[in-house]
């Protein structure tokens, strides 16, 4: 299943991402060399075997629903690229 | 003259704290001093904090005056510039935290400060800890300071080659398919990976939250012991801890081989081993079986696929993890006429190719219709590697392998090929995908010096095992004495 130029442009999409013209042709390859290395795992027998997602062992991590103080506002939004009034502010949405 | 106090380990400068022979702040100088005339041929640091190192250090110096020292009060340390540590800057090594200042502590941060160590300050890695040879850093590539004109390994290439060069006397760095192991294994030092959930992640920036863990880099293997002790144990921060007591690994180092099974898997054996690391782990392998270990042939049948399984899921999760650079919150932000044009702008500008390449497969392995051929296929085969492991550690205590196929490569070869330089991670990802230990310490010399690693796995929360194993056979040989003309 070979990845084309407009399926790397879709997932940039996805992604968020944007690609200059010149880095979808190098994308466009690169992906193609690695998924193509990844086809090897179709020769794995895994039937019913399960899949494995982490490798801890540990099971339902419960707390108690304390309340406890949280993150300063300020220091919450002293890195923020912009803001105001305290809060974060973004490009006009509507 | 007396030998640099910056050679030292932690191991032998803690007894000359403790006794007041030596100041926490004469050492610091001497680091700060070291990094300022050297570290320019090596770029092994992308921040230091003097100011704040020196300020640590006279707390340190009062600390130990009054008889209330750790074995870590007063030494100084680089941390992987991952670990976000509180008002200092912490990049990872991208443009779009470049002015990153973290509102507090990574647990392990927190706990060597409250053990008194001193921040000497944040080293270099791949971008996002993305790649084996620092050289995906947007603070340009770290050297290996063995032979400048090649790589130190990575991701936490600037931890390796610190330590290496004496740049610090301990170091942190973080493991996701190898990231400390490899480049311990290229500067001829010691890394450990520990197992997953023995260390806190809380406070390190996220990768592939199911295969990255935190651990130490250090000039011999007591130190590493020193290290994991003190930031290993629960922590109700991260919910992945695992609240197991923490042994005192300082107990298990001293103890002989005697029968000890070493299991030798022979799919790390195979074509594509250069000839010279064969022959210097083959070496350790006899030296191991001349202190009393009883070597033991075993098969890790599902190897082949490892590399392919451990790459969908690492992606996978990082296209997850890396959704939340989005220019709002903190980091970067490039203008957009609306907040797509926002978002893609600062993703675009703000990340470098490697992370691109990254999140792009990652999104692609996850997308509807690919799912299954990926990301479930790759945790199905993820199973079979897990049960692979736990078959051989029915039979052996730890297994004895390669940390890397080759010697460290010259600065800028792999780049332009990162398939080439994925498979270069064969022996060391199968750890992460399994959750399992590992340590990577000097076993030899290529012809043109460069150092070369041998590995040790263990079975989960074999720590204890592999410092007993790693030490018993650092005691039996001088690799570990010898230092890079730097």
């Amino acid at each position: 299943m070979a990845l084309t130029r407009e399926d790397v442009l879709h997932v940039a999409q996805l992604a968020r991402l944007s690609l200059k013209p010149e880095e979808v042709d190098l994308f466009t390859r690169q992906l193609n060399d690695i998924l193509g290395y990844m086809e090897k795992l179709q020769e794995a027998d895994t039937a019913g075997v399960p899949p494995l997602a982490h490798v801890a062992p540990l099971a339902n991590v419960f707390r108690d629903d304390a309340v406890k103080t949280g993150l300063d506002r300020e220091l919450s939004l002293q890195n923020a690229p912009g803001r105001e009034e305290g809060n974060f502010v973004v490009p006009r949405i509507i | 003259m007396t030998e640099s106090l910056c050679r030292l380990s932690i191991s032998r400068l803690a007894p000359l704290l403790a006794s007041g022979q030596v100041s926490p702040v004469e050492v610091t100088e001497e680091l700060l001093s070291r990094i300022a005339a050297r570290d320019g041929e090596l770029n092994a640091y992308i921040t230091v904090d003097a100011e704040g190192a020196r300020a640590q250090a006279r707390a340190a110096e009062v600390r130990l005056r009054r008889g209330e020292g750790t074995p870590l009060t007063g030494i100084p340390l680089a941390l992987k510039d991952v670990l976000v540590t509180q008002n200092l800057r912490t990049t990872c090594a991208s443009r779009i935290l470049e002015n990153f200042l973290p509102p507090y502590d990574a647990t392990v941060c927190a706990r060597l400060r409250r053990e008194g160590a001193i921040f000497l300050g944040k080293v270099n890695m791949d971008e996002f800890a993305m790649g084996s040879s620092t050289e995906n850093s947007a603070f340009g590539p770290t050297h290996n300071p063995w032979q400048r004109d090649y790589i130190p390994g990575g991701s936490s290439g600037g931890s390796a080659a610190a330590v290496a060069a004496d740049l610090c006397i301990g170091s942190l760095g973080s493991d996701t398919g190898g990231s400390i192991r490899q480049p311990a294994s290229h500067c001829g030092v010691v890394g450990l990976k520990p197992t997953y959930g023995r260390v806190s992640r809380y406070g390190l920036v996220a990768y592939a939250s199911s295969l990255d863990q935190i651990g130490p880099v250090t000039k011999e293997v007591r130190d590493a012991a020193l290290l994991l002790k003190a930031i290993a144990g629960h922590d109700p921060q991260d919910s992945t801890s695992v609240p197991a007591p923490v042994p005192d690994y300082l107990e298990a180092l001293g103890q002989d081989l005697r029968g000890l099974k070493v299991g030798v898997p022979r799919e790390y054996f195979g074509p594509g081993l250069d000839p010279e690391v064969e022959a210097a782990v083959k070496e350790a392998l006899q030296t191991l079986a001349d202190l009393g270990a009883e070597l033991l042939e075993v098969s890790l049948p599902h190897t082949e696929y490892a590399v392919a399984a451990y790459y969908v899921v690492a992606v996978a999760e990082a296209s997850s993890n890396l959704a939340r650079y989005d220019g709002v919150k903190y980091g970067y932000r490039a203008e957009g006429g609306n907040l797509l044009e926002m978002y893609a702008n600062t993703r675009t500008q703000g990340f470098g190719p490697e992370v691109r390449r990254r999140i792009m497969l990652g999104t692609y392995a996850l997308s509807a219709g690919y799912y299954e051929a990926y990301y479930q296929k790759a945790s199905q085969v993820r199973t079979l590697i897990h049960r692979d492991f736990a078959g051989v550690f029915e039979k052996c205590a730890v297994l004895a392998t390669p940390v890397a196929p080759t010697p460290a490569f010259r600065l800028g070869e792999k780049v332009a090929d990162p398939l080439t330089m994925y498979l270069s991670d064969i022996f060391t990802i199968s750890a992460n995908l399994t959750g399992i230990p590992g340590i990577s310490l000097p076993c030899g010399f290529s012809a043109l010096g460069l150092p070369i690693g041998l590995q040790l796995l263990g079975p989960p929360f074999g720590e204890a095992t592999l410092f007993r194993v790693a030490h018993a056979f650092e005691q039996a040989t001088d690799f570990h004495q010898r230092k890079p003309d730097f």
